[in-house]
């Protein structure tokens, strides 16, 4: 299946890890030698990231650049690492972020320089390490790493309200993924009882027999953990705050792609392994993605403070990826991945815009601002495509994505399309009003008036926000064409194991399988 | 012939003959010690004993034979926990050496009790006789009975030494009658007499039997910090010197596991569902009490006593699933909380100073930006506490919940590890004070001694080897538990 035997998805891992602990040993002294460093080195990655996307072959379903190395045979645990098409985007989204998120760092931070750049980089490992691992043990290692870097960065170079924030992060998050915990012993067990073989490996898992009423229960706890994440309505409450009090490149990473192992959980974990569940759960998921979607536009237009607005929006846009997800036909699918790269690419530029400005101002407030398109074209330039690709204008990659989600919702559930769609005019008119209130009308502020224009690493970071939106937005197809077999399997898959399920329930489990077979034939 | 055997069968308690020859020397020693102050001398002997009896405790590794009338037995279940003691008794003797010439220890008796302390844990573990348990419980309890007053001069120290005695002395009567009553009923005190005797109902059981069991579980409740039995536990802890705290949190608590282990799994196995129903309770509250006390507590040691209560529910949780096999995540977990236990009141006494202990959690405030290391290595143990991988605590963590899974105690593991989420929140607080907060005011120079260095990177070596590559040592208590 490998197309290489290079362990390139371990060198990604471990990278930004070697350079974290490098760092350890630099002076505190040296600021600019440690930002030069992280830079290079994120750009390595960033380098290191690229031949993923040419190497990967589209024409099959399988894994790819798979490593597999014994780790605690007696249990069944492996050092199994593998990308599909799925993956390979997100991880190519982390790379790209995580440069961005070190150029934006760079004039931002001024306390514990060292410190920030080295979780920074350990928070690199555990991301790239999340979206790799194949083993569920190895995933969750990985995905309980990434809360200790994320609730450094808010506690230490967050804003006022830091440590509430961190916490609540913290807390939210790790109460949800101990459940997940038991449930991924329940399912390995389980799995024992069935074959005999006690495996965490995931792609052994998801040919496995559960019974349905199990299911159940082990998806929920699943859900809730990669639900918290996402986050989905009603357990997003810790969402605004962290976004809120993050420093900037931490929100970017935050709503970049710390939210989007969530979603890429479900695809993953939640829905493979527990088909018959995922498919019962789809009027509860669907309904609480679309009060997401259209809760989250409404609270987002009445809120102060930019960041927190964002941070809404964010829980608004996330609900159209499960939304798309649980449509479970191809369309809702494609978007809902497409969705996740979109958001973290147009939210991110997002923050970054608000970072700059609070750079500038050290407010956040849209009451502060006003008229700001005089002072500072070029951001309001910036600031009008980001934002108008946040609002999914055709001709920005937003349009695709949620064009796709909403049209697979169309077809799986004529309701939920409508009620998502009403989620699209109201994200336009929050975000056009914000924007309105901050870059138009007359300058009322002294303050406001003197604001410096975008320097050149700014005008460089925004540039490329930029050019991805852009290329996302008119040629899709360079994306979806990685993804397009990938998610084809992947349902298939889904659709085949739920009929499975649901001829299991009434059927004796032999016969099953060879009327499962017959029609695949 | 009979003479012989018995002069023969000394060669398999080197370990114990080591470390109590090295417990009289060091009395000698004192005797004709002239001038005052801590002793250097008896620090390096009882190093140099313990590392000698580790050795030859490592050549015990999968031998079996019981000894002395079946008093007393080598397994691998004792070697393993015997190992362990020696482990500790290492790491605390390193720290010993720099913090009893800090708070100015002057007798060297210090160390002859730490030893005797070990003896009579590894007499505990080993022996296959309740007398012979009594009996290694007494040498371990007063010894440290003694340890945990050593600060004559300090009220607290006072206390917590009155304290112990006084609640000890009433658990360990619990024990005895306990074990009176087992053998009224039974008619033996072999442990595994006993498991015989009862699955062939060669005795009836009567009420007085399971009076005896649940006196014994008292007992030993008591020693593990158990709630209800764990009232002792925040004020000895609080008031012993720190580096006896540490001891006792670790290797008593081991003890106390080993022990009631043997004489669970072994004696009274046929009644799993009788005594993990109630263990089931103890569990439960174990981990509620504790962790929800520890959230409010503002001395780090007293949050670490409260941590320790914890952390005795975790493992009570292994222990109520009666899987005989599973039982090696007791094993496991013991060894882990070793490291990050012994590491954590190690960066304690690194913060403090004679007469200025700095043990509220306001003084870590800060603590990150002045001192990175501490701050870090403090992180580490606090962290592996909490159970985050890729620490050694997580894998601890895993192996007892996937033990409750397994045996399918699902609302046990629930509770369980919500509780390690509960408990996340106290550890993160001190994490917080290190990493977000000002200092409030200047600690003064930390004294970078190199005993306290080499303990703290040899705990952080272990948690990260127990955390990534657990393999190791899970297979040996693994091979440990066999003997049930």
């Amino acid at each position: 299946m490998g197309s290489s035997c290079f362990p390139i998805l371990s060198l990604l891992i471990y990278v930004p890890l070697l350079g974290a602990v490098t760092l350890l040993f630099v002076r505190r002294e040296h600021e600019a030698y440690i930002k030069g460093f992280t830079l290079v080195l994120s750009l390595i990655e960033f380098a290191l990231s690229i031949p993923l996307y040419f190497y990967f072959n589209e024409k099959t379903v399988g894994m790819q650049f798979v490593e597999r190395r014994a780790w605690f045979p007696e249990w069944g645990i492996t050092y199994f690492l593998g990308i599909d098409g799925i993956s390979l985007l997100l991880i190519l989204l982390t790379t790209f972020l995580t440069v961005l998120c070190v150029l934006c760092s760079w004039r931002a931070i001024e306390k514990r320089v060292k410190e920030y750049y080295i979780t920074f980089l350990f928070l690199e490992t555990a991301m790239v390490g999340t979206l790799c691992s194949l083993d569920l043990v190895l995933f969750y290692i990985f995905w309980e790493l990434m809360l200790i870097p994320m609730y450094l960065l808010i506690g230490v170079w967050g804003g006022p309200k830091r440590v509430y924030a961190a916490i609540k992060f913290f807390l939210f998050t790790m109460a949800g993924s101990v459940l997940m915990l038991l449930a991924i012993f329940a399912l390995y067990f389980q799995f024992y009882k069935a074959t005999g073989t006690y495996t965490f490996d995931v792609l052994q898992l998801y040919n496995g027999h559960i019974p349905v009423s199990t299911q159940y229960w082990l998806f929920a706890a699943f859900a809730l953990s990669f639900a918290i994440k996402v986050p989905m309505f009603p357990v997003h409450t810790w969402l605004p705050d962290a976004h809120t009090e993050a420093p900037t490149a931490g929100s970017v990473i935050l709503a970049g792609v710390l939210l989007k192992m969530g979603t890429y959980g479900f695809l993953r974990f939640a829905i493979p392994l527990f088909p018959a569940a995922a498919h019962a759960a789809i009027p509860i998921i669907s309904i609480l993605a679309l009060v997401g979607i259209i809760y989250g536009a409404i609270v987002s237009m009445m809120q102060p403070d930019l960041k927190r607005l964002i941070a809404f929006s964010s829980v608004s846009h996330l609900g159209y990826v499960m939304l798309g997800m649980f449509a479970f036909n191809m369309q809702g699918m494609e978007g809902s991945i497409y969705q996740m790269l979109n958001h973290g690419v147009s939210t991110g530029g997002l923050f970054l815009i608000v970072g700059m400005l609070y750079e500038r101002r050290h407010t956040r407030m849209i009451a502060d601002f006003g008229g700001l398109a005089t002072p500072m074209p070029i951001l309001a330039i910036f600031f009008m495509i980001v934002t108008l690709s946040s609002v999914a204008l055709p001709g920005t990659n937003g349009f695709v994505g949620e064009f796709l989600i909403l049209l697979g919702a169309f077809r799986a559930n004529m309701l939920y399309g409508i009620l998502g769609t009403t989620g699209v005019v109201l994200g336009a008119v929050y975000m056009f009003w914000m924007f309105q209130r901050v870059m138009f009308g007359e300058v009322k502020k002294e303050e406001n008036r003197k604001l410096v224009d975008l320097g050149k690493r700014e005008v460089l970071i925004l540039c490329s926000v930029v050019f991805f939106i852009v290329l996302m937005g008119v040629y899709p197809k360079m994306f979806f064409k990685k993804m397009d077999t990938s998610v084809e399997g992947f349902l298939k898959f889904v659709k085949e194991r739920n009929a499975y399920y649901m001829a299991s329930e009434v059927m004796p489990v032999k016969v099953v399988l060879e009327t499962v077979k017959k029609p695949a034939e | 012939m009979d003479f012989m055997q018995f002069v023969s069968a000394f060669r398999w308690i080197i370990p114990e003959i080591v470390v109590t020859a090295c417990a009289l020397l060091v009395l000698i020693v004192e005797a004709f010690r002239r001038e005052r102050g801590a002793s250097l001398a008896s620090g390096i002997i009882c190093l140099a004993g313990s590392v000698v009896a580790l050795y030859y405790t490592r050549c015990l590794w999968n031998q079996q034979t019981p000894l002395f009338n079946g008093l007393y037995v080598i397994d691998n279940f004792g070697t393993f926990f015997k190992s362990l003691f020696l482990i500790i008794l290492v790491l605390i003797s390193i720290v010993s050496l720099r913090y009893a010439a800090r708070e100015e220890i002057g007798f060297g008796e210090y160390y002859a009790l730490l030893m005797l302390g070990v003896l009579g844990m590894m007499v505990m573990v080993s022996s296959n006789s309740f007398i012979t348990i009594f009996i290694g419980l007494e040498v371990m309890s007063l010894a440290i009975y003694i340890l945990c007053g050593l600060f004559r001069d300090n009220l607290k120290s006072v206390e917590a030494a009155l304290k112990y005695f006084l609640l000890g002395a009433f658990a360990t009567a619990f024990l005895l009658y306990g074990m009176a009553m087992t053998y009224a009923s039974s008619g033996t005190i072999d442990v595994k007499e006993l498991g015989r005797l009862v699955s062939e109902h060669c005795f009836d059981i009567t009420p007085l039997f399971f009076c005896g069991m649940s006196l014994l579980i008292v007992g030993f409740g008591f020693k593990i910090a158990s709630v209800p039995f764990h009232m002792w536990t925040p004020d000895v802890y609080e008031g012993a010197p720190t580096s006896i705290t540490a001891y006792m949190a670790t290797g008593v608590k081991a003890a106390a596991f080993g022990a009631f282990l043997r004489v669970f799994y072994t004696g009274f196995f046929l009644f799993t569902e009788d005594w993990s129903a109630i263990l089931w309770f103890i569990a439960v509250l174990t981990m509620i009490v504790g962790n929800i006390i520890a959230l409010v507590q503002n001395n780090i040691k007293r949050l670490l006593a409260y941590s320790s209560i914890a952390h005795a529910g975790y493992i009570l949780v292994a222990f109520v699933t009666g899987d005989k096999v599973l039982s090696s995540s007791i094993l496991f977990y013991l060894m882990v909380y070793a490291f990050m236990n012994i590491g954590a009141f190690t960066v304690v006494i690194l913060l403090g100073r004679k007469g200025e202990p700095n043990e509220e959690i306001e003084s870590y405030a800060g603590l990150a930006a002045r001192h990175p290391f501490i701050a870090l290595s403090m992180a580490i143990f606090l962290l592996s506490l909490a159970g985050i991988p890729p620490l050694g605590g997580f894998m601890g963590k895993f192996y007892i919940f996937s033990a409750a899974i397994k045996t399918h105690y699902y609302w046990l593991a629930v509770i369980g590890v919500l509780n390690s989420v509960v408990a996340a929140y106290y550890y993160l607080r001190v994490l917080m004070y290190m990493y977000f907060k000002e200092p409030e005011r200047e600690l003064g120079t930390i004294d970078f001694s190199p005993a306290y260095v080499i303990v703290i990177l040899v705990s952080i070596a272990a948690l990260l080897y127990t955390g990534i590559w657990p393999r190791t040592v899970i297979l040996l208590a693994q091979h440990s538990v066999s003997i049930f």
